[in-house]
Protein backbone atom coordinates (compact mmCIF):
# COMPACT_ATOMS: atom_id res chain seq x y z
CA UNK A 1 0.00 0.00 0.00
CA UNK A 2 1.29 2.99 -0.87
CA UNK A 3 1.68 5.53 2.12
CA UNK A 4 4.17 7.85 1.65
CA UNK A 5 5.87 10.07 -1.75
CA UNK A 6 9.07 7.82 -0.10
CA UNK A 7 8.01 4.63 -1.72
CA UNK A 8 8.54 6.41 -5.06
CA UNK A 9 12.10 5.98 -5.46
CA UNK A 10 13.70 7.51 -8.93
CA UNK A 11 17.40 6.67 -7.72
CA UNK A 12 19.16 4.56 -5.57
CA UNK A 13 22.66 4.20 -4.76
CA UNK A 14 23.80 2.52 -1.36
CA UNK A 15 21.72 4.05 1.17
CA UNK A 16 21.42 7.62 -1.06
CA UNK A 17 18.11 7.80 -2.60
CA UNK A 18 16.62 10.34 -4.66
CA UNK A 19 12.62 9.61 -3.64
CA UNK A 20 9.26 11.63 -5.08
CA UNK A 21 8.95 13.51 -1.30
CA UNK A 22 12.88 14.71 -1.92
CA UNK A 23 12.03 15.58 -5.82
CA UNK A 24 9.01 17.26 -5.24
CA UNK A 25 10.28 19.04 -2.40
CA UNK A 26 12.91 20.67 -4.73
CA UNK A 27 10.71 21.43 -6.88
CA UNK A 28 7.92 23.49 -4.54
CA UNK A 29 11.51 25.44 -3.10
CA UNK A 30 12.04 26.42 -7.02
CA UNK A 31 8.70 27.41 -7.64
CA UNK A 32 8.32 29.53 -4.70
CA UNK A 33 12.33 30.77 -4.91
CA UNK A 34 11.82 31.57 -8.34
CA UNK A 35 8.45 33.05 -8.53
CA UNK A 36 9.18 35.48 -5.95
CA UNK A 37 12.08 36.66 -7.65
CA UNK A 38 10.52 36.93 -10.64
CA UNK A 39 7.69 39.10 -9.06
CA UNK A 40 9.97 40.92 -7.11
CA UNK A 41 12.73 42.33 -9.84
CA UNK A 42 10.72 45.40 -10.56
CA UNK A 43 9.13 46.41 -7.32
CA UNK A 44 7.02 49.62 -7.40
CA UNK A 45 6.01 51.96 -4.89
CA UNK A 46 3.80 53.82 -5.97
CA UNK A 47 0.12 53.48 -6.95
CA UNK A 48 0.75 51.20 -10.19
CA UNK A 49 1.82 47.86 -9.23
CA UNK A 50 1.82 44.64 -10.95
CA UNK A 51 -1.21 41.62 -10.03
CA UNK A 52 1.11 39.70 -8.38
CA UNK A 53 3.24 42.02 -6.35
CA UNK A 54 0.11 42.77 -5.24
CA UNK A 55 -0.86 38.74 -4.41
CA UNK A 56 2.41 39.00 -2.75
CA UNK A 57 2.12 41.69 -0.46
CA UNK A 58 -1.29 40.57 0.37
CA UNK A 59 0.17 37.20 2.07
CA UNK A 60 3.12 39.21 3.19
CA UNK A 61 0.54 41.64 5.43
CA UNK A 62 -1.52 39.34 6.04
CA UNK A 63 0.96 36.93 7.89
CA UNK A 64 2.88 39.74 9.58
CA UNK A 65 -0.93 40.65 10.81
CA UNK A 66 -1.60 37.32 11.87
CA UNK A 67 1.70 36.97 13.62
CA UNK A 68 1.37 40.33 15.57
CA UNK A 69 -2.32 39.35 16.85
CA UNK A 70 -0.36 36.36 18.28
CA UNK A 71 0.88 38.62 20.73
CA UNK A 72 4.69 39.18 19.20
CA UNK A 73 6.07 43.03 19.17
CA UNK A 74 7.84 43.13 16.53
CA UNK A 75 6.64 40.92 13.27
CA UNK A 76 9.17 41.06 10.84
CA UNK A 77 12.10 39.70 12.94
CA UNK A 78 9.79 36.57 13.03
CA UNK A 79 8.37 36.95 9.23
CA UNK A 80 11.01 34.90 7.79
CA UNK A 81 10.74 31.33 9.72
CA UNK A 82 7.08 31.71 10.60
CA UNK A 83 5.58 32.93 6.81
CA UNK A 84 8.06 30.13 5.10
CA UNK A 85 6.82 27.56 7.63
CA UNK A 86 3.01 28.54 6.06
CA UNK A 87 4.01 28.99 2.75
CA UNK A 88 5.48 25.45 2.11
CA UNK A 89 2.92 24.02 3.96
CA UNK A 90 0.22 25.55 1.84
CA UNK A 91 1.72 25.43 -1.30
CA UNK A 92 2.35 22.14 -0.74
CA UNK A 93 -0.86 21.11 -0.28
CA UNK A 94 -2.25 23.36 -2.95
CA UNK A 95 -0.16 21.54 -5.75
CA UNK A 96 -2.31 18.53 -5.40
CA UNK A 97 -4.25 20.03 -8.22
CA UNK A 98 -1.32 19.43 -10.58
CA UNK A 99 -1.94 15.79 -11.68
CA UNK A 100 0.79 13.01 -10.40
CA UNK A 101 1.52 15.44 -7.96
CA UNK A 102 2.04 14.45 -4.19
CA UNK A 103 2.45 16.56 -1.40
CA UNK A 104 6.00 15.85 0.30
CA UNK A 105 4.23 16.99 3.64
CA UNK A 106 2.96 13.57 3.72
CA UNK A 107 6.03 11.87 4.52
CA UNK A 108 6.68 11.64 7.92
CA UNK A 109 10.43 12.66 7.20
CA UNK A 110 9.24 15.88 6.01
CA UNK A 111 7.00 17.07 8.75
CA UNK A 112 9.28 15.68 11.41
CA UNK A 113 11.97 18.30 9.57
CA UNK A 114 9.52 21.18 10.02
CA UNK A 115 8.85 19.95 13.26
CA UNK A 116 12.40 20.25 14.53
CA UNK A 117 13.20 23.47 12.78
CA UNK A 118 10.20 25.07 15.46
CA UNK A 119 11.44 23.03 18.02
CA UNK A 120 14.93 24.62 17.83
CA UNK A 121 13.91 28.06 16.46
CA UNK A 122 11.83 28.71 19.64
CA UNK A 123 14.95 28.18 21.91
CA UNK A 124 16.88 30.27 19.95
CA UNK A 125 14.53 33.01 19.99
CA UNK A 126 13.97 33.39 23.29
CA UNK A 127 17.31 33.35 24.57
CA UNK A 128 17.81 36.06 22.00
CA UNK A 129 14.77 37.68 23.17
CA UNK A 130 15.57 36.99 27.40
CA UNK A 131 19.03 35.62 27.45
CA UNK A 132 20.23 32.49 28.23
CA UNK A 133 19.34 32.43 31.99
CA UNK A 134 16.07 34.37 31.15
CA UNK A 135 15.08 31.67 28.87
CA UNK A 136 16.24 28.26 31.28
CA UNK A 137 14.88 30.34 34.35
CA UNK A 138 11.27 29.98 32.42
CA UNK A 139 11.18 26.62 32.27
CA UNK A 140 11.07 26.63 36.27
CA UNK A 141 8.14 28.45 36.32
CA UNK A 142 5.86 28.47 38.30
CA UNK A 143 7.51 25.91 41.02
CA UNK A 144 11.08 23.82 39.90
CA UNK A 145 8.52 21.28 40.57
CA UNK A 146 7.13 21.72 36.81
CA UNK A 147 10.75 21.25 35.00
CA UNK A 148 10.36 17.86 34.08
CA UNK A 149 6.92 18.06 32.62
CA UNK A 150 8.25 21.33 30.98
CA UNK A 151 10.46 19.55 28.92
CA UNK A 152 8.05 16.88 28.52
CA UNK A 153 5.83 19.31 27.19
CA UNK A 154 8.15 20.52 24.62
CA UNK A 155 9.51 17.37 23.22
CA UNK A 156 5.60 15.90 22.77
CA UNK A 157 4.54 19.43 21.28
CA UNK A 158 6.97 18.92 18.84
CA UNK A 159 5.98 15.68 18.10
CA UNK A 160 2.08 16.49 18.20
CA UNK A 161 3.23 19.05 15.63
CA UNK A 162 4.94 16.23 13.19
CA UNK A 163 2.38 13.95 13.55
CA UNK A 164 -0.76 15.97 13.09
CA UNK A 165 0.67 17.48 9.70
CA UNK A 166 1.54 13.85 8.48
CA UNK A 167 -1.52 12.32 9.50
CA UNK A 168 -3.77 15.11 7.72
CA UNK A 169 -1.44 15.29 4.13
CA UNK A 170 -1.43 11.36 4.11
CA UNK A 171 -5.08 10.29 5.07
CA UNK A 172 -5.85 13.13 2.64
CA UNK A 173 -4.33 11.08 -0.45
CA UNK A 174 -4.85 7.93 1.11
CA UNK A 175 -8.34 8.28 1.19
CA UNK A 176 -7.95 9.85 -2.40
CA UNK A 177 -6.08 6.50 -3.80
CA UNK A 178 -8.75 4.18 -2.29
CA UNK A 179 -11.55 5.79 -3.79
CA UNK A 180 -10.00 6.23 -6.68
CA UNK A 181 -10.28 2.14 -7.22
CA UNK A 182 -13.91 1.90 -5.87
CA UNK A 183 -15.75 5.08 -8.00
CA UNK A 184 -13.54 6.30 -9.96
CA UNK A 185 -15.20 9.57 -11.67
CA UNK A 186 -16.62 11.72 -9.39
CA UNK A 187 -16.01 11.11 -5.37
CA UNK A 188 -12.28 11.66 -5.75
CA UNK A 189 -12.61 15.23 -7.11
CA UNK A 190 -14.93 16.06 -4.14
CA UNK A 191 -12.20 14.43 -1.52
CA UNK A 192 -9.55 15.96 -3.67
CA UNK A 193 -11.25 19.71 -2.59
CA UNK A 194 -11.51 18.77 0.81
CA UNK A 195 -8.17 17.43 1.03
CA UNK A 196 -6.97 20.80 -0.66
CA UNK A 197 -9.41 22.51 2.37
CA UNK A 198 -7.10 20.50 5.08
CA UNK A 199 -4.42 20.91 3.92
CA UNK A 200 -4.86 24.84 3.71
CA UNK A 201 -6.22 24.67 7.46
CA UNK A 202 -2.95 22.45 8.57
CA UNK A 203 -0.79 25.05 6.90
CA UNK A 204 -2.56 27.41 9.26
CA UNK A 205 -2.80 25.69 12.12
CA UNK A 206 1.17 24.82 11.65
CA UNK A 207 2.15 28.44 11.56
CA UNK A 208 -0.09 29.14 14.01
CA UNK A 209 0.76 26.61 16.52
CA UNK A 210 4.98 27.72 15.69
CA UNK A 211 3.66 31.49 16.90
CA UNK A 212 2.25 30.84 19.23
CA UNK A 213 4.92 28.62 20.99
CA UNK A 214 7.55 31.35 19.90
CA UNK A 215 5.43 33.93 21.91
CA UNK A 216 5.19 31.81 24.84
CA UNK A 217 8.60 31.68 24.67
CA UNK A 218 9.48 35.51 24.19
CA UNK A 219 6.93 36.50 26.63
CA UNK A 220 8.06 39.32 28.25
CA UNK A 221 8.81 38.56 31.95
CA UNK A 222 7.12 41.27 34.40
CA UNK A 223 9.15 42.18 37.08
CA UNK A 224 8.36 40.77 40.70
CA UNK A 225 6.78 43.26 43.25
CA UNK A 226 8.65 43.70 45.86
CA UNK A 227 11.56 44.70 43.97
CA UNK A 228 10.85 48.15 42.51
CA UNK A 229 11.49 50.68 45.82
CA UNK B 1 -4.82 -21.72 16.07
CA UNK B 2 -1.14 -20.53 14.87
CA UNK B 3 0.47 -17.34 15.37
CA UNK B 4 0.17 -16.69 11.97
CA UNK B 5 -3.78 -16.32 12.43
CA UNK B 6 -3.37 -14.76 15.55
CA UNK B 7 -1.39 -12.07 14.81
CA UNK B 8 -3.87 -11.30 11.83
CA UNK B 9 -7.00 -11.46 13.94
CA UNK B 10 -5.28 -9.06 16.72
CA UNK B 11 -3.76 -6.86 13.98
CA UNK B 12 -7.34 -6.56 12.17
CA UNK B 13 -9.75 -6.32 15.74
CA UNK B 14 -7.37 -3.58 16.95
CA UNK B 15 -7.22 -1.52 14.34
CA UNK B 16 -11.05 -1.01 13.77
CA UNK B 17 -11.15 -0.91 17.50
CA UNK B 18 -8.42 1.86 17.64
CA UNK B 19 -10.22 3.72 15.16
CA UNK B 20 -13.53 3.17 16.38
CA UNK B 21 -13.08 4.18 20.04
CA UNK B 22 -10.64 6.79 18.75
CA UNK B 23 -12.88 8.87 17.03
CA UNK B 24 -15.52 9.17 19.83
CA UNK B 25 -13.90 11.36 22.38
CA UNK B 26 -12.31 13.90 19.32
CA UNK B 27 -16.03 14.30 17.38
CA UNK B 28 -17.63 14.90 21.19
CA UNK B 29 -15.11 17.44 21.96
CA UNK B 30 -15.09 19.55 18.82
CA UNK B 31 -18.76 19.81 18.66
CA UNK B 32 -18.65 21.16 22.22
CA UNK B 33 -15.46 23.66 21.21
CA UNK B 34 -17.85 24.87 17.87
CA UNK B 35 -21.45 24.84 19.74
CA UNK B 36 -19.41 27.10 22.33
CA UNK B 37 -17.69 29.29 19.98
CA UNK B 38 -21.24 29.70 17.95
CA UNK B 39 -22.63 30.82 21.45
CA UNK B 40 -19.74 33.76 21.80
CA UNK B 41 -19.67 34.74 18.29
CA UNK B 42 -23.46 35.64 18.73
CA UNK B 43 -22.66 37.27 22.43
CA UNK B 44 -19.55 39.84 20.61
CA UNK B 45 -19.67 39.45 17.05
CA UNK B 46 -17.20 41.99 17.09
CA UNK B 47 -14.35 39.77 18.17
CA UNK B 48 -14.72 36.99 15.28
CA UNK B 49 -11.39 37.14 14.45
CA UNK B 50 -10.24 35.96 18.12
CA UNK B 51 -12.41 33.48 18.37
CA UNK B 52 -12.44 31.89 15.03
CA UNK B 53 -8.20 31.42 15.04
CA UNK B 54 -8.65 30.24 19.08
CA UNK B 55 -11.40 28.24 17.49
CA UNK B 56 -9.46 26.92 14.83
CA UNK B 57 -6.32 26.48 16.88
CA UNK B 58 -8.47 24.28 19.37
CA UNK B 59 -9.80 21.93 16.95
CA UNK B 60 -6.49 21.63 15.61
CA UNK B 61 -5.40 20.05 18.64
CA UNK B 62 -8.72 18.11 19.36
CA UNK B 63 -8.35 16.71 15.62
CA UNK B 64 -4.59 15.62 16.56
CA UNK B 65 -6.02 13.00 18.84
CA UNK B 66 -8.33 11.16 16.35
CA UNK B 67 -4.89 11.77 14.27
CA UNK B 68 -2.90 9.59 16.27
CA UNK B 69 -5.34 7.11 16.66
CA UNK B 70 -5.88 7.03 12.95
CA UNK B 71 -1.91 6.90 12.55
CA UNK B 72 -1.69 3.45 14.55
CA UNK B 73 -4.69 2.06 12.76
CA UNK B 74 -2.99 2.33 9.68
CA UNK B 75 -0.10 1.10 11.09
CA UNK B 76 -1.62 -2.09 12.28
CA UNK B 77 -2.87 -2.13 8.49
CA UNK B 78 -0.27 -1.44 6.55
CA UNK B 79 3.19 -1.30 8.15
CA UNK B 80 2.80 -4.28 10.80
CA UNK B 81 6.05 -5.35 12.30
CA UNK B 82 4.62 -8.24 13.93
CA UNK B 83 2.59 -9.00 10.62
CA UNK B 84 5.81 -8.43 8.49
CA UNK B 85 7.81 -10.75 11.09
CA UNK B 86 5.28 -13.75 11.01
CA UNK B 87 4.99 -13.39 7.15
CA UNK B 88 8.68 -13.79 6.84
CA UNK B 89 9.08 -16.93 9.08
CA UNK B 90 5.95 -18.43 7.07
CA UNK B 91 8.38 -17.75 3.70
CA UNK B 92 11.30 -18.77 5.36
CA UNK B 93 10.06 -22.57 6.34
Amino acid sequence: MHLSPDDIVFWRHGFLELNATIAYTWGLMLVLAVGSRLVTRRLSTGLERSRWQNLLEIVVTGIERQIAEVGLKRPEKYLGFLGTLFLFVATASLFTIVPGYEPPTGSLSTTAALAICVFVAVPLFGIEESGLGGYLRAYLKPTFIMLPFNIISELSRTLALAVRLFGNMMSGTMILAILLTITPFVFPIAMSALGLLTGMVQAYIFSILATVYIAAATRTREPRPGLEG
Amino acid sequence: MDSTTLVAIASIVTAGLTIALGSIGPALGEGRAVATALSSLAQQPDAATTITRTLFVGLAMIESIAIYCFVVSMILIFANPFWNHVIAQAAGK
